[in-house]
């Protein structure tokens, strides 16, 4: 109990990022129309593929003789841009749709 | 310098994400955000780091291959299966997210000095959603696309089980704890990954899209945890606003359902479904291929209800040929949209706009039910539950509440259906048993051909 109160202590000015964040969140999205919730969907999901960031760090941090920890994190590497590019092009095909629109 | 851009980069997210909940400027947003997302990768790749080697081969070899394979994923996908690949794209988000906690967790095991038991209940954690966020997004991918397997795999006290295995993941993550054995980390994998199922498994198809905004506000929250792991504030800010905003998404989402995520999560549909003992039904009338055509073409306002069976057959094209016929012989054409038709919000949106529709003809649900008191004929291609009048009727329906387009309020309507099976909700619809309403059976595709050519004689 002790561990986990002193690293809330540590990481004060995180967990207050953490809470405004949450609010910033909900704050961000809050009125949205219907026809947007898709494309919003998928450039959010396109968003938590942010997790490359982790993979990218641990693989610069691990000793080149350590090539297990170097596949699997390249394969997180991996899995999680095909997230990040893929949703990031399909939100973008999707939005173009209603953009072509507007134009007419 | 990496510490700016981190900034601009956790700003680009904010405000592209911002920008995305407007139409004017969603397309925008998507950019600046794809933008931020580029610029905090290649700060993550430059930024000075203690103990540092330069693994960049590593980096940039799955870097690259994912860029091609996104693009090109997202290049040729259809625009009807936009909802399962944003289902199996979250799933690879979740998976991404197991590997980094694993790989960092096999770290500790071997260097445990320089770790507490703080961050290892952290990555413990953001391994178990990962894993839920993993299988439960290819379940709710199968659900989407068809697969029948996939909806018969609940078992019987299905919502019992899962807290035991919950209870179970928490006594078996303390083990591992204090022994720090990898078998009881491969125990909770196995687990998390088996609970991911279990926990989709009891909702029903059409509720996958709200399913699918959960799991991806649960790899939001994976990549906050991890963030807080890698002391990388933009992980942290990014993975926490796609958790917030889509956890409001989804509730967003179940508000247009006019239910309760709790009723959506527990399985509302396919648990009530049974008690539908329908009672006396009446006739159907079909309408041949002539009568139907002539009837639209001497109207002067006909508006169309697209559903799922449009998007599946890839009918919207045909769509939009009947409307310039129609139009041409000035028939007010109109398209009204129910928030969920389709398998997703907005789908039907995206489904017209790609067939070159006019983005004004295309009208909302208070809106719609307003226009069909001035109706002739309204078209119903491929939706069901969506027009159903037991929405409104009968208190004992599943979809009771739901809100839904008043369509028998125009003149005349008519159903194009495949068979007269019940909608995704697995209801009956007493819509096609009423005295003004006409069946025109057939693929929608099909279905729109034989009445484009006989639109054409005329």
């Amino acid at each position: 109990m002790n561990e986990v109160l002193n690293f809330l202590i540590e990481n004060e000015i995180l967990i207050y990022l953490l809470l405004f964040t949450i609010l910033l969140g909900f704050e961000v999205i809050s009125k949205v129309p219907s026809v947007l919730h898709t494309p919003l969907m998928s450039g959010a999901n396109a968003i938590s593929g942010i997790v490359i960031l982790g993979a990218i760090i641990l693989i610069r941090t691990t000793d080149p003789s350590n090539v297990y920890t170097l596949i699997l994190a390249s394969l997180a590497l991996l899995v999680g841009s095909i997230n990040v590019f893929g949703g990031f092009f399909v939100t973008n095909r999707m939005l173009e749709m209603f953009n072509k629109k507007k134009k007419n | 310098m990496e510490k700016i851009l981190f900034l601009i980069s956790a700003f680009l997210l904010v405000w592209g994400l911002r920008l995305q909940s407007d139409p004017a400027s969603a397309s925008k947003g998507n950019k600046l955000a794809s933008v931020g997302m580029l610029t905090a990768i290649f700060s993550a790749i430059i930024m000075p780091l203690e103990d540092s080697f330069s693994n960049l081969i590593w980096i940039l070899i799955p870097l690259s291959f994912s860029a091609i394979v996104g693009y090109l994923i997202a290049k040729k996908i259809q625009m009807t299966s936009m909802p399962q690949m944003v289902s199996v794209f979250n799933g690879l988000g979740g998976l991404s997210a197991v590997l980094l906690s694993y790989a960092e967790i096999n770290k500790w095991i071997n260097f445990s000095d320089s770790y507490d038991n703080t961050v290892v209940i952290i990555l413990i954690l953001s391994l178990f959603i990962g894993s839920v966020a993993f299988t439960g997004s290819l379940l709710a991918f199968a659900k989407l696309d068809g697969y029948k397997w996939s909806e018969k795999l609940t078992l019987p006290l299905q919502h019992i089980i899962n807290l035991i295995f919950l209870a179970g993941i928490v006594v078996i993550s303390y083990y591992f704890l204090i022994t720090s054995d990898i078998i009881y980390l491969h125990t909770i994998i196995a687990i998390s990954l088996v609970y991911g199922v279990f926990f989709v498994a009891p909702i029903g198809g059409a509720d996958m899209p709200v399913v699918i905004s959960l799991l991806n506000s649960f790899t939001g929250i994976t990549a906050a945890l991890t963030g807080i792991i890698f002391g990388n504030i933009v992980m942290l800010l990014g993975g926490i606003l796609v958790g917030a905003a889509g956890t409001i998404l989804t509730i967003l989402m179940c508000n247009a359902m006019n239910r309760s995520l709790l009723n959506v999560l527990v399985g509302g549909f396919s648990s009530s479904g049974s008690s539908q003992k329908r009672k006396e039904q009446g006739d159907i009338k079909e309408i041949s291929d002539s009568d139907f055509a002539v009837q639209l073409f001497y109207s002067s306002k006909v508006i169309i209800i697209p559903g799922y069976g449009l998007a599946v057959a890839q009918a919207q094209k045909l769509c939009k040929e009947i409307q310039e016929i129609l139009e041409s012989n000035d028939v007010e054409v109109k398209y009204a949209i129910h928030p969920v038709a389709g398998r997703m919000p907005g789908h039907m949106n995206v489904l017209l706009a790609e067939a070159d529709v006019d983005y004004s003809k295309l009208i909302e649900l208070d809106q719609a039910n307003e226009e069909f008191k001035t109706t002739d004929v309204a078209v119903i291609i491929g939706a069901n539950d969506v027009v159903n009048p037991d929405a409104i009727d009968d208190s004992s329906s599943p979809l009771y509440g739901m809100p839904i387009l008043k369509v028998w309020d125009s003149n005349t309507t008519v159903v194009l259906k495949r068979s007269m099976s019940a909608g995704y909700a697995g209801v009956q619809n007493p819509l096609f048993f009423k005295k003004n309403n006409n069946m025109y059976f057939g693929d929608a595709k099909d279905s729109l051909q034989r009445l484009s050519s006989e639109l054409k004689n005329l």
